[in-house]
């Protein structure tokens, strides 16, 4: 393991905040991201082998929609993921804003084309699942378009983040772009309780009476497990590119290339 | 087995969406690894960063 550097030392710091340097310091994740992306994309390959087996074979056909739901069981964790990508997105841009961490960009800069994907496949996978159902592929429908929205999102802070030859700039007006679009989230959230829309309310989380079948159920959390362990992952994956490439004048860098 | 790959007459929709996903996804669990391995190649061909004096 490359020698740890610590990019605040001179400051003073508290005892107690020791591991949170630690995970700071770009050398130590480099080497933490590399061993985690592999175990849970290990993990996220198999479960959704059994989700998708699953959701295809063992959930029976819905009583209305026949076999077309089981879009369900890509599109829900996709829009799912769409959501959870921005937060982490925008949260770890505010760190790098407010606290000026360097983790907290690079992470920020590698959730973006991951959220935008996630989005796209929700958008797509809506609207392959809205033909049939609606008949439409697409409708200016409140959640549909609110989910539009977090498509240009992603894809507005991807080229403010690299619109500027100074990086630090651009990181900072990305990173403000990033927090103000945060307002969307609740947007997409409850837009089908604020407005008449045709996309249908939640099937798992409406308490009370059980609204969905348990052979239809566990195919459908077992996917979002494979969607989140997939998103940490392929996020681990996208960090270690972005500290290589921002860190590449420094020893630790020279001494991964060293092998 | 071909009442599986008919999906009750949705197999255009159900399996375009099953496809477009994993496609998607496995994209972009490839890519990071490929942007790596083109970096390690590319910083090790690079001149030494002046900063590099102080390594050992």
């Amino acid at each position: 393991m490359p020698p740890q550097m610590n990019p605040n030392s001179g400051k003073p710091r508290a005892e107690g905040w020791a591991w949170f340097h630690r995970f700071g310091s770009p050398p130590w994740f480099y080497q933490f991201a590399a061993r985690w992306s592999k175990r849970l994309g290990w993990a996220a390959g198999l479960l959704f082998v059994g989700g998708a087996y699953g959701g295809l074979v063992v959930a029976p056909p819905d009583y209305q929609m026949g076999d077309s739901y089981r879009i369900l069981y890509v599109h829900a964790p996709s829009a799912w993921m769409s959501m959870f990508a921005y937060v982490v997105m925008a949260a770890a841009a505010a760190s790098g804003l407010i606290w000026h961490l360097k983790l907290g960009d690079a992470l920020a800069r590698a959730c973006a084309p991951l959220g935008a994907a996630f989005t796209l496949c929700a958008l797509v996978t809506g609207s392959l699942w809205g033909k049939p159902t609606w008949g439409a592929y697409w409708v200016w429908d409140a959640r549909l378009t609110s989910e539009l929205v977090l498509l240009f999102l992603f894809l507005g802070y991807m080229a403010l983040s690299d619109a500027l030859d100074d990086r630090r700039s651009s990181a900072r007006a990305a990173a403000i772009l990033a927090v103000v679009g945060v307002v969307n989230l609740p947007i997409i959230h409850f837009s089908v309780e604020w407005w008449n829309t045709l996309h249908q309310g939640p099937s798992v989380t409406k308490l009370g009476r059980p609204s969905i079948d348990t052979r239809m159920l566990i195919p459908l959390l077992v996917m979002f497990a494979a969607f989140n362990l997939y998103f940490i992952s392929a996020l681990l994956s996208r960090v270690r590119c972005e500290l290589l490439d921002r860190e590449r004048r420094t020893q630790w860098v020279a001494e991964v290339v060293r092998g | 087995m071909a009442d599986f790959f008919h999906m009750g007459g949705y197999a255009f929709y159900v399996w375009s969406s099953y496809g477009v996903v994993a496609a998607v996804l496995v994209y972009h669990y490839l890519s990071p690894l490929w942007r790596r391995k083109k970096l390690l190649e590319e910083l090790a061909t690079e001149p030494p960063a002046p900063q590099s004096k102080n390594a050992q």
